[in-house]
């Protein structure tokens, strides 16, 4: 795995490049609107070209370094708990994503547990279950908010419910195919020792799906992200990444999108990375060898 | 009890009676309600827990009847939640701004095809489907180019699994600057949003064929276009299949979260939220049935050709019954 990932480095590294490139000649003939007039003002010719296209104030397509100041500005250069500040929308956002994740992660093992044991529940549950993923959830995001808006459910609950939505579907397919991966073996181990079925659970079902409990985890985390971004695009745009990119797109601040976009990718990535760390550490722990 | 012992067609005849009593209780009741009636709610209720315990835990001998039955279990479970809604909603009196019940979303749904129409052909024909077929078709043969040429797969592989997992919906409010408000920038973001999965997905299937066919292959002398066709592509259809139906759920998303960025005054997401806007909780459901019952279709449809297909796959031949 190691020498795999320092074997791709040059071509990644590569690929980055190429896309940076492309980006930068990207840059002037999308701003060309923009730009053109302000081009000819300047005396036209290639360097004024690029130059006006680099730095314009509310560019078509931000070119990079534009995008890369914006987010060192806003993250490094105003303090966090501002409402300037990235780092204070990414909080937000990250709050509700973990709670959500949590919240479905919890509700995905009950229910797996519920459908492995009860037979009924397997055959009627789990259908709807599927089914229910094909509702598009994060299309009525809004109205979620809106309506719990108008019991008095307000702030961070909201958002978080409809990361968990999206969260406990992975969590429970995973778990279910977890719990029932025992082989019948071991299961009739079990039953020769005269073990309940919550020992049956504790020892051997439990421990037995916590690689598929992972697996599903990288997926739910990433998916509760989203439904925290879009769960804030009706809240009139207060706070959060969601937030930010309804405001930039409102008033034209291209530049700020990039830069929540960024910081969204930039979260998604670490807190993917996260769980793998949580997955090698618990493997370890449980004995297994790297 | 005796019931436990009863012949199939008693519990499916019972089932049929429980619709029946669930269908008078929902049109004749006249609302408000006292507790005789959730007495009778609870021992329908009950009765439909019972057959749905039996239908479940029995198991018919012949194809037809299995497969009967394993439609009828999750169909029972669904209309006695679809009743139990209606039952609750009206008997509590719960406001139409929190919940409206189901008899009244049919009634807007009916009352409003036209509409419903139109939204449809705005972001599911116009959006959805182009887009859905445009990015999976695009990261189908950029898996392809990835496999013809190492080195772009060593350094987009990586990218693009980074890329599958970030909150794309985001490029929306981009794409709608770029392509403006019309159904052109609903397709530029489902076309973002399905072009990653299918990549890695491709990619992974493309791998998928095992090294005792391959030098099968290279001992026929097969070129790579050869190998590609008959071995490599079959081989790599559950994973693409697998895209496709990701894709299916995100492409719905994807469009319908970039009219919340700007849309003419047409489209499901445009209806959802202007119907919210005014308080039109019945329009909004209406419009979640419909994005429901296309999305399963949709979804099913996929499933459908995914079956024919890939027929060759453990997952469908081993299935019980069918051998």
């Amino acid at each position: 795995m190691k020498t795999e990932a320092r074997g791709s480095f040059v071509p990644v590294a590569a690929i980055s490049l190429i896309i940076l490139v492309i980006w930068y000649a990207m840059t002037v003939p999308m701003n060309a609107v923009v730009a053109d007039s302000k081009i000819a003002a300047a005396g036209g010719g290639l360097a004024n070209t690029i130059e006006v296209s680099w730095s314009l104030a509310r560019p078509v397509l931000p070119a990079p370094h534009q995008v890369a100041i914006e987010f060192w500005n806003t993250v490094f250069g105003v303090a966090p708990w501002k409402v300037k500040s990235l780092v204070y929308h990414a909080w937000v956002t990250l709050s509700s994503t973990l709670l959500g994740f949590v919240l479905g992660t919890l509700l995905g093992i009950v229910l797996a547990v519920a459908i492995v044991h009860v037979r009924s529940l397997q055959k009627s549950l789990l259908p709807w279950i599927i089914a229910s993923q094909t509702v598009p959830i994060l299309a009525i995001a809004p109205m979620v908010i809106v309506v719990l808006g108008s019991v008095g459910l307000t702030g961070l609950l909201p958002k978080s419910l409809i990361s968990m939505y999206l969260c406990f579907f992975p969590v429970t397919i995973g778990m279910v195919k977890g719990l029932n991966s025992p082989e019948p073996m071991q299961l009739d181990l079990m039953r020769t020792y005269h073990a309940s079925a919550w020992d049956v659970l504790r020892k051997l079902r439990l421990p037995a799906s916590v690689p598929f409990l992972f697996a599903s985890l990288k997926v739910a985390i990433a998916i509760a992200l989203v439904g925290a971004i879009v769960g804030e695009l009706p809240t009139g745009a207060i706070a959060g990444i969601g937030a930010r990119l309804l405001n930039g797109s409102y008033y034209g601040q291209t530049i700020q999108i990039w830069a929540a976009l960024f910081a969204a990718a930039f979260m998604a990535a670490t807190l993917v990375w996260f769980v793998g760390v949580a997955d090698r550490v618990t493997a370890r722990l449980m004995g297994a060898r790297p | 009890m005796i019931l436990t012992r009863a012949p199939l067609w008693r519990i499916y005849a019972g089932f049929a009676v429980l619709l029946v009593a669930f269908w008078l209780l929902a049109s004749k009741t006249n609302y408000p309600v006292g507790a005789g009636f959730w007495l009778l709610v609870m021992a329908l209720w009950a009765v439909a827990w019972f057959i749905n315990m039996r239908l479940a835990n029995s198991e018919p001998g012949s194809g037809v009847l299995k497969r009967f039955n394993a439609i009828a279990v999750p169909a029972l479970f669904g209309v006695t939640l679809l009743f139990l809604w209606e039952f609750v909603v009206k008997g509590f009196g719960v406001p139409l701004v929190l919940l409206p019940a189901p008899s009244d979303i049919w009634a807007k749904l009916i009352t409003s095809l036209p509409i419903l129409r139109d939204d449809f052909v705005q972001t599911f024909l116009r959006a959805v489907l182009p887009g859905w077929a445009v990015g999976s078709l695009a990261g189908f043969i950029t898996a392809i180019l990835c496999d013809r040429v190492p080195f772009l797969k060593q350094g987009l592989l990586p990218l693009g699994n980074l890329v599958a997992a970030l909150p794309m919906v985001g490029v929306a409010p981009i794409m709608v600057m770029w392509f403006g408000f019309d159904w052109q920038s609903k397709f530029a973001v489902v076309v973002i949003m399905t072009f990653f999965p299918m990549l890695v997905n491709a990619v992974t299937g493309l791998q998928a064929a095992g090294h005792l066919e391959r030098d099968l292959m290279h001992s026929y002398g097969a070129s790579w276009f050869g190998a590609l066709l008959k071995l490599r592509l079959p081989a790599a259809m559950p994973f693409v299949f697998n895209a496709l139906k990701i894709n299916s759920t995100l492409a719905l998303i994807g469009a319908i979260v970039a009219e919340f960025f700007g849309t003419p005054i047409v489209g499901m997401g445009f209806r959802i939220s202007t119907e919210v806007g005014r308080l039109g909780l019945e329009m909004v459901w209406a419009e979640i049935a419909m994005a429901a019952i296309a999305g399963s279709a949709f979804y099913g449809a996929i499933a459908l050709i995914e079956r024919a297909v890939t027929f060759w796959h453990p997952s469908f031949r081993a299935r019980p019954g069918r051998a």
